[in-house]
């Protein structure tokens, strides 16, 4: 596919541009289009949930803003700047890997299965992206990951390894993990969905209390309706690699318009 | 003549040659296990010539015969212009042979990391290197240890050829003795028993207690 380059803008400006623009984006494996020309804004501070089937693309989102996944067409802007592509003499050209790596200190992400590292103990999970990637000394490190694990509920766990803690704990530590690298957007993948129905409030709560507390923009993929009616201030129903619908959660949960809302939302209804 | 007025006129032949192939097995192993790292990650490379290169090698050490390989480096190198003394002929031959095994080893294990970690690793912004150094291989090495047990008594076994390309090692201090004495079985079972012992008593504790301490540092004990 061909893309005409000179349509997308080089930088986005002004007082309302949006901390992530999804710009006529593409993603295909092979035959399969998971993404079909997606516009998506998400506002600086807003949080945004994607609810919709499996196989609709919804991950697929969150793993192109990570740079866990090229993108086919389209371009993608995070903080004004474009995401997946750079500007070279007034246009716009692949991102190269040193632009790549700029662009993603702005960017934090939380894992369906946590991907905590094994061979370290909670705060040194913590304390390795900053000292590591961002050259912070050791005491600074131990101290931004201290607060963090104090803020998740998980201080008192600071010397553990991820094997000896539960899912929910292991999930908070990886929040803690990823906040430590202070991004500017947060992006939350089926954070719950591999938990313990008990645990899964441990997990929502710390989300909540972001929500409350930071002016973190955050993308959030999710089967919780219950959550992501609660702390979204807008919710997207994706539907075969496109938004079907977008709104507010009381418009969308409430009174959904597309008859494909509707069905989905009463079929996870019931199955709740 | 005793079997310990054997060991008692022998010793320090036996002794010296046991040293010998103590640190011909210390360098070689050494020798294994950068051959393994370098050429195991070169196999994971984008690159294909990197991989190639890689793989030209793991073939040749490994589809040849270690004793072939030490006569090639020792006699037929120096024809080349790269002329070694027989000691570290030895060890690097036998570190070369084995490496080409352990390269495979490196590349499985690294394989089997979770993509996940990976991809959290990614998500940290850290550099290629970084992951690969941090998170990748730490957890890759727990994976691999089993198998590097073994292969640390092949190499220590394999050591016993550099003999032929006269490195005064336990083999060539053995044959000597039998040359001069005709005790044939009390020379080879004396170093039958010495690099048995070896194996056995040292190099297989060594590597379970490395495989128990990296357990622990993983959180899995």
């Amino acid at each position: 596919m061909t893309d005409d380059m000179s349509r997308y803008p080089l930088t986005l400006e002004g007082d309302d541009a949006p901390m992530v623009r999804f710009q006529n984006v593409t993603k295909k494996y092979g035959d399969l289009t998971v993404l079909d020309r997606l516009d998506l804004d998400v506002g600086a501070g807003e949080m945004v949930t994607i609810i919709g089937p499996s196989g609709s693309g919804k991950t697929t989102v969150l793993r192109m803003l990570m740079t866990l996944e090229t993108i086919d067409s389209g371009v993608i802007y995070v903080d004004g700047e474009p995401l997946t592509h750079m500007e070279r003499n007034g246009r716009l050209v692949r991102a190269n890997a040193a632009h790549m790596r700029r662009m993603r200190s702005k960017i934090g992400m939380c894992f369906q299965h946590f991907n905590l590292f094994p061979h370290m103990t909670a705060l040194g999970n913590c304390m390795e992206g900053p000292v590591q990637v961002l050259g912070m000394s050791k005491k600074e490190a131990e101290e931004r990951a201290l607060e963090l694990l104090d803020m998740v509920g998980m201080a008192e766990k600071r010397d553990q390894h991820p094997a000896r803690l539960s899912g929910g704990q292991q999930q908070r530590v990886a929040i803690a993990r990823a906040l430590a690298m202070r991004p500017k957007v947060m992006l939350f993948d089926e954070v719950t969905s591999a938990l313990d129905p008990e645990v899964i409030s441990e997990v929502t709560g710390v989300i909540r209390a972001l929500v409350d507390q930071h002016n973190l923009t955050m993308l959030m993929v999710t089967h919780q309706m219950g959550f992501a009616r609660e702390i979204s201030d807008r919710v997207c129903f994706f539907f075969d690699g496109s938004i079907e619908e977008q709104g507010t959660p009381e418009m969308l949960f409430d009174s959904p318009e597309k008859e494909r809302t509707q069905q989905f939302l009463s079929a996870v209804l019931e199955a709740n | 003549m005793s079997y310990l007025d054997f060991l008692a006129a022998h010793s320090d032949r036996l002794i010296s040659g046991t040293l010998i192939t103590l640190a011909q097995f210390v360098l070689a192993a050494l020798v294994a296990v950068a051959a393994a790292l370098i050429s195991g990650l070169m196999k994971l490379a984008p690159l294909k010539p990197v991989r190639g290169v890689a793989t030209v090698y793991i073939e040749i050490f490994r589809g040849t015969s270690l004793l072939v390989q030490l006569y090639w480096i020792f006699f037929a190198l120096p024809l080349f212009g790269i002329s070694l003394d027989k000691f570290t002929a030895g060890f690097v031959t036998v570190g070369l042979c084995y490496g080409a095994y352990g390269g495979e080893l490196v590349r499985g294990a690294v394989v089997s990391v979770p993509k996940g970690q990976w991809e959290a690793a990614l998500a940290l912004n850290m550099s290629p290197l970084r992951r690969m150094w941090r998170i990748i291989l730490p957890q890759a090495l727990v994976g691999m240890l089993p198998p590097w047990g073994n292969l640390m008594v092949e190499i220590l076994k394999g050591t016993a050829l550099v003999a032929l390309i006269s490195v005064t090692d336990l083999m060539f201090e053995t044959r000597q003795i039998n040359n001069n004495t005709f005790l044939s079985a009390q020379a080879f079972g004396s170093a039958l028993i010495i690099y048995y012992v070896f194996a056995r008593f040292m190099v297989t504790p060594l590597m379970r207690w490395l495989e128990r301490v990296m357990a622990r540092k993983i959180g899995r004990a």
